[in-house]
């Protein structure tokens, strides 16, 4: 396919900017793909992956622009590459007011109390910024990735040297006493406090609890190395200790994918020793390895962590298990009965990392093999990320999708895509897409897929058949995109809503034909 | 025992310096928390020798 690349030289510009430039021109009719970006080593490595190479490229440094494009025809190539400087003003940011600053030392001069770096630079200057804030006394949000792991194990050494938390790198969210860092929910407080390695299933947590009555006093991001053998869990075991030392926290949950089995071992040996009742939800993880620990209940699912942990506090209690409600198996069967024969496979198109690793854990204990791009087991990897195979779960936030690329949370161009491609496949029974609520995502994302979702679904009818849209929301009804629309939008599509990604799997399930064990 | 800073970070309030994306800071301001915005680039250009060379003679 045509492509080509412009570079400018020593024009910065931080990847929101470039994120929104690259939205503009994927815009335009003909173009298949396009990569907004600084030359960093990174990002010059994300172009080469694409297809993308050449000498000017290799030439080009962290403070050159890059802005490539794939499309129908050269004509479209050049018409888009030609118009940069229309595409860079149409979003040049709005005028800063007052002192620009540029440095954390110049922050600090403004700022001298701070007690909290939040550093979302480029991974490989990343740690250096990590570095600087411990040195000068801050806790660390580390939302950057690609930062390698021994740079990562030698900051939270310096932090547990110091006292002080790294939460992160990779870490999209946290909640601090009521305060959501990152990608967080509008949740009450309250007397839970969680940890975890797993950005939305933390906010899968926190909303579930907030959504049954009760509150978070914290919730605590580690990012995804931290159970590894390299690290240790050196911030998890900073966070539980910090909790149990927390007047505001009576019982503490740990979300996370598997950890390794000796990392879990001695978080076991701590929480036996722990003050206060511990709740784990390590998916992927037998939990014949986790039992009879003392002071220690393993959860499933994060919908058990949760009711397991409302009923720590004496909450009432709340649904453990994803059974489905008798209105619910009726749907589930009136949208089977209208399905041609062909329709046999699901597709899940998600933008939850977590959910979509929830989400196969589940439908594979219901008995279905799950292909993916970000599988259980590497024999159930898709040969590529964009051509699904039988029962496919994709996550969409895969680094695949993200050369210069905003997050699907953030922007749904990507999946809109893809729920169009999915469309087109006459043998897709069942359609699961999940909305994720909270600050710094998108402002609308239901209302970003919805059409896709209709078109898909009207040519499934087209053909004789019916295809099936399962949704499941994470948001809490105080959220910036007030859930109740996003849930009225989805229901108007004719997707059957859940609150819960379990649920909304075992429903997925259920329309296979397959029951779930809680 | 002393209180670590991790525990006056829990105790709050959090008085935050944001190194990058802006809409992190606008985000936590909208919270109401204490927040001063650094609008990074790339130090000593970018350049990684530049930059050890630098942070040895900081």
């Amino acid at each position: 396919m045509p492509s080509g690349f412009v570079i400018r030289k020593n024009q910065y510009y931080d990847s929101v900017f470039l994120m929104s430039v690259n939205r503009r021109i994927l815009e335009v009719k003909g173009v298949q793909q396009t990569a907004v970006l600084m030359g960093s080593p990174t990002n010059k490595q994300l172009l080469l992956d694409i297809g993308i190479q050449a000498a000017q490229i290799d030439a080009a440094g962290p403070n050159d622009l890059i802005v490539a494009a794939v499309a129908d025809s050269q004509s479209v190539v050049a018409d888009v590459l030609g118009r940069l400087d229309e595409w860079l003003n149409a979003v040049e940011e709005k005028e800063t007011t007052g002192q620009q600053l540029r440095t954390l030392e110049e922050g600090l001069t403004i700022q001298p109390q701070a007690n909290l770096a939040v550093i979302s630079v480029p991974g490989e200057y990343a740690a250096r910024e990590a570095r600087k804030a411990l040195e000068a006394g801050l806790n660390v949000f580390l939302f950057s990735d690609n930062v390698p792991i021994e740079a990562e194990l030698e900051l939270k050494q310096l932090a547990a040297e110091r006292g002080l938390l790294v939460m992160g790198p990779d870490c999209g969210t946290s909640l601090i006493g009521g305060v959501g860092i990152g990608f967080a929910n509008v949740v009450r407080r309250g007397p839970i406090g969680v940890i975890g390695a797993a950005g939305t299933g933390l906010q899968e947590f926190t909303c579930q609890v907030h959504n049954a009555g009760l509150g978070i006093s914290h919730a605590i991001g580690t990012g995804s190395h931290d159970l590894s053998n390299q690290i240790g869990g050196l911030t998890t075991f900073a966070a539980l200790e910090a909790l149990e030392r927390d007047r505001n926290t009576k019982v503490i949950a740990i979300v996370s994918k598997p950890p390794s089995p000796e990392i879990l071992d001695r978080l076991l040996e701590r929480i036996a020793r722990c003050s206060k009742p511990v709740i784990g939800c390590f998916l992927g993880v037998d939990p014949r390895s986790m039992q009879d620990r003392k002071n220690f209940q393993f959860a499933a699912t994060i919908d058990a962590a949760v009711a397991l942990a409302i009923a720590a506090c004496g909450g009432q209690s709340v649904q453990a298990d994803p059974a489905l409600t008798p209105e619910e198996i009726e749907r589930i069967a009136r949208e089977s009965a209208s399905r041609s024969p062909e329709q046999k496979y699901l597709r899940g198109i998600l933008a939850g990392g977590t959910f979509c690793y929830q989400s196969q854990q589940i439908l594979r204990a219901a008995g279905l093999r799950i292909y993916s791009n970000s599988p259980f087991d590497p024999s159930d990897k898709l040969e590529h990320p964009d051509r699904s195979r039988e029962h496919t779960i994709v996550d969409m936030g895969d680094d695949f999708y993200m050369v210069g690329r905003p997050h699907p949370m953030i922007d749904g161009t990507m999946r809109r895509r893809r729920i169009l491609a999915e469309g087109q496949d006459p043998e897709v029974a069942v359609l699961y897409v999940d909305i994720i609520l909270g600050y710094n995502a998108s402002r609308d994302p239901a209302g970003e897929l919805v059409d896709a979702i209709r078109e898909a679904r009207q040519a499934a009818s087209q053909r004789g058949g019916h295809l099936t849209v399962v949704a499941s929301i994470c948001g809490t009804l105080a959220d910036l995109q007030d859930l109740a629309m996003q849930e009225k939008i989805l229901r108007e599509a004719g997707a059957l809503v859940f609150h819960s990604n379990a649920r909304a799997t075992a429903a997925c399930a259920a329309l296979l034909g397959k029951g779930v064990l809680s | 025992m002393n209180d670590t800073k991790i525990d006056t970070l829990l105790a709050g309030p959090i008085v935050a310096i944001n190194i990058g994306l802006e809409q992190f800071a606008i985000s936590l301001a909208e919270q109401s928390v204490d927040v001063v915005q650094v609008d990074w680039v790339p130090p000593a250009g970018g350049d990684p020798e530049m930059l050890d060379l630098l942070d040895q003679l900081l």
